[in-house]
């Protein structure tokens, strides 16, 4: 987090000093990101599709455009139907999930906060677990078809969870250190996943869509599931972004912030309301989804600065393209059969989650 | 008017007193220096001076009560250096003095040129010109403290609340800084509530001296009435020569008995 990285950006008599802040050059590396990952995310699949047909076809679907792109109506179907809400969806939740990790993390002024650590999502999962058990939503083996109001479920699920985590983490003392928040972090998953172990054992009959779900569900993902999930991820974005910069100021600490002239506590239960609505959408759409939250947000840190105005909306940007292309190894190391999402995010989070340790270990101590 | 009045201030903490009372009033452009044993409240009393406690009625900033001050306005009015200020992993020393522009920058808004050019202008007047874009976490502790004023400077507020300006620095710099706080002072017309642990520093810089013990003001005066061995030896329980020196008294430690 330190060292080098002020150094790539441009020195001498023509750069003006400014301040931290988003660059256009990471911005628009970002967007690149999603563009490729939406092409490459709708090319590859059981049947390859030419990227610059897909790229002509998805141009198609803005009004005014007539490309030809060479594809048959069977094809056009694949890429409309099938893939692009997969790939609109896996956007959707790795950049909700990374600007909740990124958020988490100013918010609590912890370098390993993330929607998973801090029980957030074990929170959404027990509710949406509720959900399907005791609801009978989601029979018949499936969940499409969920009710809009199961990310509010799942919502008040995730509050439930991070209330519990900040509580017992601040026992330890009135701050409560960071590493004392994540402890608590993990006995209020390992509390929350206890009680979805007993609500499934007592519902044997919804193991299996609870299953499926929890493993990280893009596969069967339609229309339906990114209009689901875009209200919820629409707000949570706008509320966060608004509030980089006071996250910025945040960083020196609640007592100096106060003398700045803001309302830290205020501003903190808001963006945890923020972030926790966010993971909760994207728990509630596609389950349990691992260390999205830790990956991206350290990534762009490294890369971007560790100012909040630029890591937020860059995590939002590459958490999004970077679970839409971890969904293309999810669905092609294997074929034809698919390897859960969650599953391959974990694989590349544990060793990454190391170096993360090895950095906050300042910190920390 | 008086920049700060302090009358009848009681704070307590989880239900233990910690200022009992306590009276206090400094002038525009005068430096007030409060000192005081360990866990004697200087901090305390400062904290609650910045708006940073709840002391309903006790505390009037240029003649306006403190409580009906907005937090932003009264960030523009006073600017507080806290003794260890956090010092953010990655941020560097511009990012950091703007943050002081914070009162002037609205809820959800970006900072102005003018608020960059307010920064620069901090920065210059405090020789920091070259260290904008150093991170501030590589500085050594004076340029640190340099950088932490230029944040309270770029705040606009005339009264500086310092506290324990010097307690991490060696005894150069201890001087550089509270020079350089003094001039700042003079050419700007500010006004310094300080707390310090120095006693013999204390005195130099200050106008007038404020002795707190268990939460409630000893003595007040010049350094001269408040540093005297009678009440070090009664409020610190030290045993001390006070020596006149050029710029007020110097208290000296000395070595109560010798054992054999």
């Amino acid at each position: 987090m330190t060292g080098p990285l002020s150094v790539a950006r441009p020195a001498g008599p023509l750069s003006v000093a400014r301040p931290a802040g988003l660059r256009k050059r990471w911005l628009v590396a970002g967007l690149f990101a999603v563009l490729v990952a939406l092409v490459v995310g709708v090319s590859l699949g059981p049947v390859s599709l030419p990227p610059g047909s897909v790229a002509a076809e998805l141009l198609n679907l803005f009004p005014g455009v007539h490309l030809d792109s060479g594809l048959t109506e069977r094809e056009i179907a694949i890429v409309t139907e099938l893939r692009l809400p997969r790939v609109v969806l896996g956007l959707l939740v790795g950049g909700l999930l990374a600007l909740a990790g990124g958020c988490y993390q100013g918010v609590f002024r912890n370098p390993l906060a993330d929607p998973y650590l801090l029980g957030v999502a074990a929170g959404a999962g027990l509710a949406v677990t509720a959900a399907i058990a005791l609801g009978g939503a989601g029979q018949q083996g499936s969940l499409s078809g969920l009710p809009m109001t199961i990310p509010l479920a799942a919502f008040a699920g995730s509050l439930l969870a991070v209330t519990m985590t900040y509580v017992l983490g601040a026992a330890g003392g009135r701050r409560g250190s960071p590493a004392m928040l994540i402890l608590a972090g993990v006995a209020v998953s390992a509390f929350l996943s206890a009680g979805q172990t007993y609500l499934l054992q007592r519902h044997a009959d919804s193991i299996q869509p609870v299953y499926s779900w929890l493993l990280g569900r893009l596969a069967t993902a339609g229309w339906h599931d990114v209009l689901l999930v875009l209200p919820y991820a629409a707000l949570t974005t706008v509320v966060v972004l608004l509030h980089r910069r006071e996250l910025d100021v945040l960083a020196v600490g609640d007592d100096e912030a106060r003398s700045l002239g803001l309302h830290p506590q205020r501003t903190r239960y808001l963006l945890i309301a923020a972030a926790s609505l966010g993971t909760a959408a994207a728990v509630s759409a596609t389950g349990l989804i691992g260390f999205v939250g830790i990956i991206v947000p350290h990534t762009v840190r490294l890369l971007a600065g560790s100012s909040y105005r630029a890591i937020l909306p860059l995590s939002l940007l590459f958490g999004g393209a970077f679970l839409a292309l971890t969904d293309v190894v999810a669905r092609t190391a294997a074929a034809p059969s698919e390897v859960p999402i969650g599953v391959v995010t974990a694989l590349l989070g544990g060793p990454f989650f190391v170096l993360v340790l090895r950095t906050a270990r300042r910190v920390l101590t | 008017m008086p920049a700060v009045e302090v009358r009848g201030l009681h704070v307590d903490l989880d239900g233990t007193p910690i200022l009992t009372g306590v009276d206090l009033t400094v002038a525009v452009g005068e430096w007030v220096t409060v000192i005081g044993p360990n866990g004697a409240g200087k901090s305390t009393l400062l904290r609650a001076v910045g708006g940073l406690l709840p002391a309903p009625g006790a505390i009037t900033l240029f003649g306006t009560p403190s409580a009906a001050l907005r937090r932003r306005d009264r960030a523009r009015v006073v600017a507080t250096v806290a003794q260890s200020p956090v010092v953010p992993p990655g941020m560097s020393v511009l990012d950091y003095v703007l943050l002081g522009r914070t009162p002037y920058i609205a809820t959800l808004g970006r900072e102005s040129t003018a608020d960059v050019d307010a920064v620069h202008e901090v920065l210059g007047r405090l020789d920091l010109t070259g260290f904008h874009r150093r991170e501030l976490a590589t500085l050594s502790g004076g340029e640190r403290q340099r950088v932490f004023l230029a944040r309270a400077l770029a705040q606009g507020a005339t009264l500086l609340l310092l506290d324990e300006p010097t307690s991490a620095l060696d005894i150069g710099h201890q001087q550089e800084v509270l020079e350089l706080v003094d001039q700042l002072r003079r050419e700007h017309r500010l006004t310094v509530l300080a707390t310090m642990h120095d006693l013999s520093l204390a005195g130099e810089y200050a106008d007038r001296m404020v002795m707190l013990a268990s939460g409630q003001v000893v003595a007040a005066g010049t350094p001269t009435e408040v540093l005297t061995e009678n009440l070090l030896a009664t409020h610190y329980r030290a045993s001390v020569r006070v020596v006149l020196g050029a710029h007020g008294p110097l208290v000296v430690p000395i070595r109560p008995t010798r054992p054999q």
